[in-house]
């Protein structure tokens, strides 16, 4: 009975520990704007509805300055390559931002057939308000983008 | 507009409606549970934002003035909008110069020959899908989320002006996104339409060269210059016997 107590208590302990879960879920790249003012949640559950019938708006009616923009989302969520090639990464690597959550649940997007996954310089006006970072850091940045 | 019912309002409003529309929003309970929310104006209405209502763009390219050996419009094109043809007969051509030569006097003439943004395009009379369509301010465009690559589009095209994208892309603009399986043509630069621009990457090349062949405008505009210039000296549509009316007019061909 004490052994299968003792089992359960460290499988248990396990499951909570930090480092298991880490090694269950998907690490997730972070952004380099502030974070969604809705939460993660919120986005998690209704990206593509967004993005879905926001691509209307503009390629319908021309509606540019939106939020669920796929030009600012690439590039707030853009990665940057190791220190031998620092440009952001394309959707073609397994570190791309959509792709780390998209493989763990195993869903296909096409989205990147199409759209450029890496930002252009002038993309990152749209991030830059609420860029977190330091403005030399920021300068840094684009100057490795820029490349 | 579908909304998701898993997708909460509140968050959905505070986004992009209010700012859109004024900030004026007033919401009626008709029953409980039931509510009507009305906002004050529409996106259109409450600033620079979306395309511009009853306006007609076009352009008017003057034969006269473009010479044979420039295609400065082309390259500026390519590189606007990342298309790249190498020749091949499957390379896209969003716009590409024709030379005309009239056989009894021997009279060759150059212009560049794009997507003539017909009022009543016969591209969108075959779409299947709905794919291709003209935009309220007649731009004629491919939604490529619509696009099943059929290529009927291609066929009624009394101008050529389409081309398929029949290998994969990468290094897309961003502006321009474009990918296998889809018909792609002159846009009108309309992501530069709806930033404010006034102008495409065509006509700023050709003015750059010098040679200002090349005017784009409003055409319901009576202020505008091209208004005026096509009300004031004559200009031709291509094929004016098929009774398109196109937004492309040219002078002295």
């Amino acid at each position: 009975m004490n052994k299968l107590l003792t089992s359960l208590l460290v499988m248990a302990a396990l499951l909570v520990s930090p480092s298991y879960a880490q090694g269950l879920f998907p690490d997730i790249p972070k952004a380099l704007g502030e974070p969604h003012p809705e939460g993660n949640e919120f986005w998690r559950i209704n990206h593509p509805a967004l993005l879905a019938h926001d691509r209307d708006l503009t390629v319908i009616e021309g509606i540019r300055d939106i939020d669920a923009s796929l030009k600012s989302c690439v590039a707030c969520h853009a990665v940057t390559g190791p220190a031998s090639d620092p440009l952001p990464v394309t959707a073609e690597s397994p570190e791309f931002s959509c792709r780390v959550c998209h493989e763990y649940v195993a869903v296909k997007i096409s989205c990147f057939d199409c759209h450029a996954s890496t930002p252009e310089e002038a993309d990152f006006a749209l991030v830059l308000p609420s860029y977190g970072g330091t403005p030399a850091s920021l300068r840094a940045y684009l100057e490795r983008i820029s490349q | 507009m579908i909304i998701p019912s898993e997708k909460p309002n509140g968050a959905e409003i505070s986004r992009r409606d209010i700012l859109k529309s004024g900030a004026a929003l007033a919401t009626v309970t008709l029953a409980p549970g039931v509510t009507l929310m009305a906002f004050g104006g529409t996106a259109k209405a409450a600033g620079d934002d979306g395309l511009k209502p009853n306006a007609r763009w076009g352009l008017l390219i003057d034969a006269a003035k473009c010479p044979e050996d420039c295609s400065a419009c082309v390259s500026a094109c390519s590189t606007e909008q990342g298309w790249e043809n190498n020749g091949l007969d499957t390379d896209p051509q969003w716009i590409r110069k024709v030379t005309l030569r009239e056989k009894e006097t021997g009279r060759t003439n150059s212009l560049p020959v794009m997507c003539q943004h017909c009022e009543k395009p016969p591209c969108v009379d075959v779409c299947p899908t709905g794919a291709s369509f003209k935009r309220e301010d007649g731009i004629v465009l491919v939604n490529r989320h619509t696009c099943i690559g059929c290529r009927y589009c291609m066929m009624a095209c009394p101008f050529k002006a389409r081309s398929f994208v029949a290998e994969p892309v990468t290094g897309q603009r961003t502006s321009t996104p474009r990918g296998k399986g889809t018909v792609e043509s002159c846009n009108l630069c309309v992501h530069k339409i709806d930033r404010g621009d006034g102008t495409t990457a065509c006509v700023e090349a050709c003015t750059a060269t010098g040679n200002n062949a090349m005017m784009f405008g409003d055409l319901n505009d009576p202020e505008s210059d091209i208004a005026k210039a096509v009300s004031t000296y004559a200009s031709v549509e291509l094929r004016a016997d098929l009774g398109l009316n196109l937004g492309v007019r040219y002078q002295n061909i």
